[in-house]
């Protein structure tokens, strides 16, 4: 009975978002430099990418899209800390959960809202289309 | 210096709403007088205004939606009783006085009543049934009620100071913007409402962080009370979707305020955004309410008949699936808004789908009853009730999610009808059954039987004599919020509806009898033993009203019904006799922070609304400051010594031996 109570109380149970780190503070100092790096490097890189000449000009929306998609990755790793360990699958659920509904919400309101204005479609428009 | 606030915002040429206020503020003042000069101000303060304790909490969220509740009721009873007389006439309520009412009857109804009722019911129960001795954040737990707290008062103050919203429960725009909502109504609705959102999330995470982090040992996912499954499913929604409704009301306030254009009619603006918006977060939203009633009834009907919960994982997948599902039918609100019919069908379908999973509560109730020993206490009549009117109002809803028939039927009577059916039947029955069952676990003692059934027997025919005749007037093509009319077919159902809602008043006269006698009889209905009702769940292995700790020892959890199975051992004598070993227990210790808090935000949300802009912020700063000094504190928790552990769960044991060995001998 005492025993089985010692290890309720002792087993490291982390709070959302805590992590258990081996090593000082020092490594973890140094893996937010590593994120502060890639994500100032991200940012710098889309700026660049916005006004660039250099690379074909349909393919930049898309390069901006790749690289906010690696800016939510490294600020989910790096400042979120979301991992694949053991203790983190509230975590990652969580995560899961929210991708779903905000794909949910606003993949269902733009369907939704073109599929309106296209129905709803001022009448001189139509006409227009129609001739 | 007082922006748009003059003496000219009091109605004093209104003597319905300045009567009411009169009678409602002498009965504040009358209260305040008695709890002054009796002396328990200093008592209040130290163990329910600054407490942080769940159950005590809980129990505040429930008192706040039962209070709510009279006041909702007595919008609902002037309704009824106007649409029974304003045939070819006026009635008695005007015109902008009755769509003042529509809408504080609505927003109260959800947002003050069924929310808190919900929310505090959760709070008092799933620590206790998880095992555990509080939530996760027990000081963020008492600024989420003050701050639910304060959205209700503001809703209450606009009776006196200014007017509420015309604009429905919703504040459809563009009729909620300011070129054709000029007063102050839409923003004490608006608000009213933020406040209160925020404290809602802040109870929502607080109970998703409970249910994930902090269970008993060996209290696995698939061995929680059933309760703490939809609680999960319930707080998971309202994580995920009031964001929605804050950033919904933040936009509408921009167009008020800063003059944007989000939802007008000119500048770019699209008010059927707001529909969208406002029922992504409003679907999810019913399921918000309803979830938990689900649970309180899978509790009640298995207890109740003795047996285990059929298809208990069913259930769980039922509760998930509902919880994801509830995100994909938003747009059945309005079918009638314009969409094709390839979206229409689409939202219709799935509308449909979620009805399936209810369908499966429903059969694991009944078989959970079937061949049980059924006792028909109060807390099981409401779920049988609920049952019966929960299968009419979802086969009406439905009927309403096939496009065609919502085409003839949006906006009548019929779909009040539909909303009250399973809003009435399913939440409301749901926390009254909560109520009667929990109470002795909060007060130590039970409520009287013979009047509890006396109201439960009001409520059930009273709701249908109240709403059956909405369903035959709205067929007949009666639409909503009509302040007179001039058809006679509609009268005599009408005149029958205000009849129902006057039963419905026997009711709720029943239970405030019920609860002061209850009160009064409090040592004949005293629960000695913790467990009156032969419980299943670990909420009833400690004693009634429980230590502040909840539990001396917190309990070894082997399987689902976790206290059947400790009963179900002792009975059989394999206990251990060890004795338990009591440790020294650390609680948080009581803060005003909550308190303190909503105070600001209450002072900046009237500031807001009547464009003080010295007071908002006044009201910021000091809301910001409260918040620094908690953040800085030193000491956040007190050690209850082992020996006092010892002492208080020893005379419980002893009490609770007393008894169970008194029955033996009988």
């Amino acid at each position: 009975m005492s025993n089985a109570h010692h290890e309720l109380d002792d087993c490291i149970d982390l709070a959302p978002g805590d992590e258990h780190v081996e090593g000082g503070i020092g490594q973890r100092v140094i893996g937010y430099l590593t994120g502060l790096g890639l994500a100032i490097l991200l940012t710098a890189t889309s700026f660049f990418v916005a006004g660039t000449d250099l690379v074909w000009q349909p393919s930049i929306p898309v390069a901006l899209i790749v690289l906010a998609i690696a800016q939510m990755g490294v600020h989910l790793v790096f400042f979120l800390h979301i991992t694949t360990g053991p203790d983190n699958t509230n975590n990652v659920l969580a995560l899961a959960f929210g991708v779903l509904i905000v794909f949910l919400v606003i993949g269902g309101s733009l369907w939704i809202m073109a599929n309106l204005n296209h129905n709803m479609m001022p009448m001189d428009e139509i006409m227009q289309m129609q001739r | 210096m007082f922006g748009k606030l003059t003496w000219a915002a009091i109605p004093i040429d209104q003597p319905i709403p300045m009567i009411a206020s009169g009678v409602v503020a002498l009965a504040i003042l009358a209260i305040l007088a008695w709890v002054v000069i009796k002396g328990h101000l200093p008592y209040l303060w130290h163990e329910w205004i600054t407490s942080v304790d769940h159950k005590r909490i809980g129990v505040m969220y429930t008192l706040l939606a039962m209070v709510m509740l009279l006041r909702g009721f007595a919008d609902a009873i002037m309704m009824r009783a106007q649409q029974s007389v304003a045939f070819h006439s006026q009635g008695f309520l005007p015109p902008e006085h009755y769509d003042q009412i529509f809408s504080a009857h609505g927003t109260i109804m959800i947002f003050f009543v069924a929310m808190p009722f919900v929310i505090g019911l959760m709070n008092l129960v799933v620590p206790l049934q998880l095992g555990v001795r509080d939530v996760a954040f027990p000081t963020l737990n008492s600024v989420g009620f003050w701050l639910t707290a304060t959205g209700a008062l503001l809703v209450n103050i606009s009776l006196v100071v200014g007017e509420f919203a015309r604009t429905g429960w919703l504040p459809y725009p563009p009729l909620s913007e300011l070129a054709y909502s000029p007063g102050v109504g839409v923003d004490y609705y608006l608000w009213s409402l933020q406040i209160a959102g925020v404290g809602t999330l802040v109870s929502g995470i607080n109970l998703v962080t409970t249910v994930l982090k902090v269970r008993t040992r060996g209290m696995t996912y698939l061995r929680m009370p059933m309760f703490c499954w939809t609680a999960l499913a319930t707080n998971l929604l309202i994580v995920a979707a009031f964001p929605i409704l804050t950033a919904t009301l933040a936009m509408l306030l921009l167009d008020r305020y800063l003059g944007f254009h989000f939802f007008t009619n000119d500048g770019g603006g699209n008010m059927m955004m707001f529909m969208n918006l406002i029922w992504a977060w409003g679907h999810p939203e019913v399921y918000i309410l309803v979830l938990p009633a689900f649970g309180i009834f899978s509790e009640v009907v298995s207890t109740f008949s003795g047996k285990p919960l059929f298809g208990y994982r069913s259930m769980v997948l039922a509760t998930m699936a509902i919880c994801v599902i509830s995100f994909m039918v938003w747009l059945h609100h309005f079918f009638t808004m314009g969409a094709g019919p390839d979206v229409n069908a689409i939202f219709g379908i799935a509308s449909m789908i979620i009805a399936v999973p209810t369908g499966v509560k429903i059969y694991n109730w009944l078989f959970t009853m079937y061949g049980g020993r059924v006792r028909f206490e109060t807390p099981l009549l409401w779920s049988i009730g609920f049952m019966v009117t929960f299968i009419i109002g979802g086969l009406t809803g439905v009927l309403l999610a096939v496009p065609p028939a919502d085409f003839v039927l949006h906006n009548s009577l019929f779909l009040v009808a539909h909303f009250h059916n399973v809003i009435i039947g399913g939440v409301l029955f749901g926390a009254f059954a909560g109520y009667t069952y929990w109470f002795p676990k909060a007060f130590g003692f039970k409520l009287h039987e013979g009047l509890g059934q006396a109201a439960f027997w009001c409520w059930q025919v009273g709701f249908y004599v109240a709403f059956m005749p909405l369903y035959a007037v709205g067929l007949l093509g009666m639409t909503r919020r009509m302040q007179h009319y001039d058809v006679p077919e509609w009268h005599p159902w009408l005149i029958v509806a205000g009849f129902g809602a006057a039963l419905i008043l026997c009711g709720i006269v029943f239970q405030i009898l019920q609860l002061v006698v209850s009160i009064r009889q409090r040592a004949r209905l005293a629960d000695k033993t913790g467990d009156p009702w032969d419980g299943r769940s670990l909420e009833w292995a400690t004693s009634s009203p429980p230590p502040v700790f909840n539990f001396a020892v917190l309990p070894d959890v082997s399987g689902e019904d976790a206290f059947w199975r400790i009963k179900k051992r002792a009975a059989e004598g394999t206990v251990s006799d060890e004795k338990p070993e009591y440790r020294d227990i650390e609680m948080p210790r009581n803060s005003p922070t909550g308190f303190v808090c909503a105070f600001f935000a209450t002072m900046m949300g009237f500031a807001l609304i009547w464009h003080i802009w010295w007071m908002v912020a006044a009201g910021a700063i000091g809301a910001f400051a409260t918040f620094i000094v908690f953040a800085w504190r030193d000491h956040d928790e007190y050690v209850i010594p082992a020996d006092e552990v010892a002492r208080i769960d020893r005379s419980s044991n002893a009490q609770r031996q007393a008894i169970l060995s008194a029955q033996a001998a009988r």
